[in-house]
């Protein structure tokens, strides 16, 4: 009976763990692939800059440049039209609450 | 599952919530096999979505060595050193690393066979063996003519075997390429390659010459390679498509000469492409279709042909994705996140892939193609108006910029694996 209670609590201690996943909106991992999801300094340092740290609003706003072709960009302005406002949006809150 | 058992489970929310996640022994059990792009990253982001999931990483190499880059290895600009990742990342993370071949999959019983012996059972099982080549589809080309004719397109004694043939040549000589039909690894990889070779030879041995003969008609970023071959090495590259004879029908290892169906080329170099299919694992696991490749749904990456098993990477048929170290990496972090949410009972969402894979045709000249999916229709399609690939029309520094934001992306992507 203890080992089941123990099955039980590790489930529900499984689930809160599991929140992480869906916790991401969609397409937020598919930045870490380039940008380097560690606030920790690479050495030699990544040329692609970091995102980690920086507020939601203005990695949100970044975006919406990339988007109307504001900013000079070699690969995000062909990333960023891939993304609604509101899609941008949750991805910067989330990309901004990611500090490890 | 026992009356008694599900009784019990229903006592906690989270447990109704999460049926599978739970079982009689304890944590939900998912093995991957393969640790390249596709199935290193699904494993590792099984851990982090899903701390408390039991995760086996099958791969029968200590040492990874990745595809990415590999040409400029074979241009001498880069050690093979950097293109080779250990697992002790993984294994630190939680993942059990299981250092041998699988050999066979029992779907039924939910079971994987390994090479020691070792019967693995899961709940979930993804399959990411990436290619293997058909070694009856080109006459006279074998594994044993590629101890002559390297394909290099396994990254690893190959690339430096290419490597020191191009070496020993002699100024004046004629490397030949043999690019198959799609689909194969790395659409843009056999011109990419061209052109860092040329890069070589121009530097090395410039009264050479680089003769590339496809069985298509047209290819990836075709104008970019067009103007970059223009820009960079006038004259040196040569490529001869489908419909000028392009299509190689058979080799001869020992006199290094290429038919295709015009002509007879006899090369100096010969590096051959072979075609290509999925990984042996994928037919023995019943995922793999006629064409040799594994139909996928787009949300889990789940097989469409055996419920319970996920393929990725350049084993699948993705939808319009390119079978690339990008769509793999991006795929397996999508795969990950729907099976943490399957097994804690709750529908995966649907997920956005970005894969964005870097061409360098010299060290200081890059461009790129890019591209946004998600599921549409039951397959993967892109994003319209996104993507794409670089302007061609692009100055020396963008495309210097570009080159090392290809290092970036190397650094960035190989780090979330096996940092
Ligand atoms: C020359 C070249 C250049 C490239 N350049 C780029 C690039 O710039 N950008 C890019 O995005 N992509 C590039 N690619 C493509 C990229 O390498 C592949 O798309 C990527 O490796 C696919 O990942 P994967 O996980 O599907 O397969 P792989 O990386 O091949 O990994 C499969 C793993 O499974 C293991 N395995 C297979 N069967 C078993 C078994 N039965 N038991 C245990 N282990 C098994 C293998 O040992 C291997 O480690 C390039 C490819 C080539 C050839
Ligand atoms: C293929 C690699 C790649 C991917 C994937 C990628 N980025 Fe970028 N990002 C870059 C590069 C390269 C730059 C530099 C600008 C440029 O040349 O495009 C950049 C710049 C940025 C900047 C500006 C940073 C600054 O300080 O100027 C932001 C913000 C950003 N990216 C957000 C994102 C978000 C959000 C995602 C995911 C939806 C993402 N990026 C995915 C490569 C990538």
């Amino acid at each position: 009976m203890r080992r089941r209670l123990a099955a039980a609590l590790a489930a529900s201690l499984l689930f809160a763990g599991t929140a992480r996943a869906a916790d991401a909106p969609p397409g937020a991992w598919s930045c870490t692939g380039c940008h380097a999801l560690s606030s920790a300094p690479s050495v030699p340092p990544n040329p692609i800059p970091a995102l980690t740290g920086r507020p939601a609003v203005e990695i949100a706003g970044i975006m919406r440049e990339f988007k109307s072709r504001g900013r000079p960009a070699t690969v995000m302005g062909r990333i960023a039209l891939g993304f609604s406002d509101a899609e941008i949006d949750a991805i910067a809150e989330w990309l901004a609450r990611q500090d490890h | 599952m026992s009356t008694r058992r599900r009784t019990f489970l229903g006592l906690t929310a989270a447990a109704l919530a999460a049926p599978a996640l739970v079982r009689a022994q304890g944590a939900a059990k998912v093995v991957v096999v393969g640790g390249g792009f596709g199935g290193a990253t699904c494993a590792r982001f099984l851990k982090r979505f899903a701390p408390a999931l039991a995760v086996t990483l099958v791969e029968r190499q200590k040492t990874y060595t990745a595809c990415p880059f590999s040409n400029e290895v074979i241009a001498g600009l880069r050690p093979l050193e950097r293109q080779q990742f250990g697992y002790d990342g993984l294994a630190r993370s939680g993942v059990t690393v299981a250092t041998t071949a699988a050999t066979a999959v029992d779907p039924a019983a939910r079971t994987v066979m390994l090479a020691d012996g070792t019967r693995l059972a899961y709940d979930r099982l993804v399959v990411a063996p990436g290619i293997d080549f058909d070694w009856t589809a080109l006459p006279g080309y074998d594994e044993k003519a590629a101890e002559r004719l390297p394909h290099a397109w396994k990254a690893g004694a190959q690339t430096l075997l290419l490597r020191r043939q191009l070496e020993a040549m002699r100024d004046g000589g004629l490397v030949v390429i043999a690019v198959p039909a799609p689909p194969y690894r790395c659409p843009p990889a056999p011109y990419e390659r061209a052109s860092q070779i040329a890069w070589y030879l121009k530097n090395s041995k410039p009264r050479s010459k680089v003769l590339v003969l496809d069985a298509k008609d047209s290819f990836s970023q075709q104008p970019l390679f067009r103007r970059a071959w223009s820009d960079l090495y006038p004259d040196l590259i040569e490529w001869v498509p489908l419909s000028q004879g392009g299509n190689v029908t058979s080799v001869d290892p020992a006199t290094l000469t290429l038919e295709t169906d015009f002509d007879s080329h006899k090369a100096d170099v010969a590096n051959v492409i072979p075609p290509q299919k999925a990984g042996a694992l994928a037919r023995l696991a019943g995922v793999a279709d006629r064409t040799g490749w594994c139909p996928v749904e787009p949300t889990a990456f789940e097989s469409t042909l055996q419920p319970g098993i996920h393929v990725l990477g350049d084993a699948a048929l993705a939808g319009a994705m390119p079978k690339a170290a990008s769509s793999a990496n991006a795929q397996g972090k999508a795969c990950a996140a729907a099976i943490a949410d399957r097994l804690a009972g709750r529908p995966p969402q649907a997920p956005r892939l970005v894969s964005g894979c870097y061409t360098l045709a010299a060290p200081d000249y890059g461009f790129s193609l890019v591209g946004v999916y998600r599921p549409d229709k039951g397959e993967l399609r892109e994003v319209p108006g996104a993507g794409g690939a670089s302007p061609l029309d692009s100055d020396p520094v963008l495309r210097a910029q570009e080159a090392r934001y290809a290092e970036g992306w190397f650094r960035a992507t190989t780090g979330e694996i096996f940092g």
